[in-house]
């Protein structure tokens, strides 16, 4: 029989850690710090607008890029939080899950050949998408002295007469880090400079602590050659509705919206009746999440240092990146050991990427007993590392 | 917001935090932490720190009841008078002033349905002030300070998710 596969898909390297995540997924008691969603389920009074859109037999497909009235939404969202304006009927695409906005971004404007640059460590979902278009990814790989932020000598660096698009995966996952406004501006300027798109992935901006999120889109010249990836997975807690977004120019949406409709048809109906209601009455909710989330981000990060593991103050999203390179073992041992030992699920930094190896990524959307719990058992088990050392 | 709404709002979800966990949750002095919760304790800003208990699920039997009072306001005193000579009885819980067609509100807990009649009708009604009184069995408690108490939302998420 002849070879049913594309190579370029075949060719796409599995993660290199799918081992220890079988492991994990087979240890039903192991306590975790290892999930990338929030532990609220979603506020009722958004699960019950989903819930009266079945009752009034809201079943049939939408429009291709969403319901207008959720687009018109989210562009006041946009504009009243992050001060961004976006057309609802041209420049904003509903999507299912802010991963398959990323998808159609890169498809829609990646050739073969044409460089993108992804800063590492991050999400693990731009490299393949990127490898699938035939373009060729180019890795930064961002520095803990800098607090794993994008600097502007990095990005020069990394720029050539290739370079077509800009992947900026901040407030990042998996190492809580945010780029400030002069973080921002300085990126902002290069882009302009040497004529690069940028492909922001704001998925946890609502999820920014003693500062407010700054989106690359608000800075001079940015409008034009940004697309703006957001959606309500992490900020209202609505992962399992699939439900995410793409603002930008209206002739890239366009070609979004193409590959969208063929592809997908539209995003689920019941999810964008719920999303409008999340839009319009979601902010105190997403507020009390917010202040919850930072409380614990407070207490994981405080617990760590005093175990003696250096970790920098992580601004957003819900993870802290802690450094395990004094053991002398690669982030996969050191997990591994931990579940078997102390059965604690936490993500091995090299997860998103080699420059994560050195590093775990722990996850705070827990209650704080579940902390308190996995992170006693996480300083018993470095305890004995550093007795054994020792020894 | 300021340091003392931060703290009753945390110990509003979890009375049992001590100063240095709310310190360390809220960034702030444990030094500073632990006067502010002084000075509401002292200023009865925090009245104390109960445990929420579902007794149903006890050996213990008790019951509740919901009684609703009307009542006759003293000249100079309103109604806090009459109120306070209910409330100090230790069987109950709680005493509300009402809008509406009643006056007053009177949680009772006691061991039976027996106790509770024996308390109204010694006690609660005979009082000069006390025109009339309806008494309703709580039945079953669902949800009790924001926390259902019926059931918990088990953690459904996988165990690792990128």
């Amino acid at each position: 029989m002849r070879n049913p596969l594309n190579p370029a898909v075949v060719g796409i390297k599995p993660s290199g850690i799918r081992k220890f995540f079988d492991i994990v997924h087979e240890m039903k008691d192991a306590i975790s710090l290892g999930v990338g969603e929030p532990d609220f389920a979603t506020p009722y009074h958004i699960r019950e607008e989903g819930i009266y859109s079945l009752e009034k037999a809201k079943t049939h497909y939408t429009g291709n890029a969403g319901l207008p009235e959720l687009r018109t939404e989210i562009a006041n969202f946009l504009n009243r939080r992050y001060g961004l304006s976006y057309e609802p009927k041209s420049e904003i695409l509903v999507t299912v899950g802010g991963s398959e906005a990323i998808d159609l971004a890169i498809r829609a404007m990646v050739c073969p050949g044409e460089e993108v640059i992804i800063p590492q460590p991050c999400y693990v979902s731009y490299e393949p998408c990127v490898i699938l278009t035939q373009g060729v990814p180019v890795v930064i790989e961002l520095q803990e002295k800098d607090e794993f932020r994008l600097t502007a000598e990095e990005l020069r660096a990394a720029v050539t007469d290739k370079t077509k698009l800009l992947v900026l995966p901040f407030p990042n996952n998996p190492t809580g880090a945010i780029m400030t406004e002069e973080d921002l501006r300085e990126i902002a300027e290069i882009c302009v400079e040497k004529d690069i798109v940028v492909l922001s992935d704001e998925i946890y901006s609502e999820l920014t602590y003693e500062q407010k999120h700054v989106s690359i889109a608000s800075f001079p010249g940015m409008r034009e050659r940004t697309i703006v990836i957001n959606g309500f997975s992490k900020g209202h807690a609505m992962t399992g509705w699939r439900l995410g977004y793409a603002c930008g120019p209206a002739e890239i949406i366009k070609q979004m919206t193409k590959i969208h409709q063929f592809a997908i048809m539209c995003a689920p109906t019941m999810s964008q009746y719920a999303a409008i209601e999340a839009m319009k009455n979601g902010d105190e909710d997403v507020a009390m999440m917010r202040d919850s989330y930072d409380k614990r981000r407070r207490f994981v990060v405080h617990e760590l240092r005093e175990m003696g593991l250096p970790c920098f103050e992580p601004y957003g999203a819900f993870y802290v990146f802690p450094c395990i390179r004094e053991f002398g073992m690669t982030s996969e041992e050191f997990a591994t050991r931990l579940l078997s030992e102390q059965k604690v699920a936490i993500v091995p930094g090299n997860a998103f990427g080699d420059c994560g190896e050195g590093f775990l990524r722990i996850s705070y959307a827990y209650s704080l007993e579940n902390l308190k719990r996995a992170l006693d058992r996480l300083r018993a088990f470095i305890t004995k590392l550093r007795e054994e050392k020792n020894a | 917001m300021e340091l003392a709404m931060r703290i009753l709002e945390s110990l509003d979800q979890n009375a049992r935090l001590t100063a240095k966990e709310l310190a360390v949750m809220l960034g702030e002095d444990e030094a500073k932490v632990a006067a502010e919760i002084r000075r509401l304790e002292e200023e009865l800003v925090i009245c104390g720190y109960p445990t929420l208990i579902d007794w149903d699920k006890t050996d213990k039997h008790q019951v509740t009841a919901m009684i609703e009072v009307k009542v006759t306001p003293q000249r100079g005193k309103g109604f806090d008078e009459i109120a306070e000579r209910i409330y100090q009885f230790d069987e109950v819980e709680a005493v509300y002033l009402m809008s509406g067609g009643f006056d007053l509100t009177v949680m009772l807990r006691g061991s039976s349905l027996k106790s509770v009649a024996e308390f109204v009708s010694g006690k609660l009604a005979p009082m000069e002030s006390v025109l009339s009184t309806a008494t309703h069995f709580v039945l079953k408690k669902y949800k009790e300070h924001g926390i259902p108490l019926v059931t918990r939302q088990e953690d459904e998420r996988m165990l690792i998710t990128p």
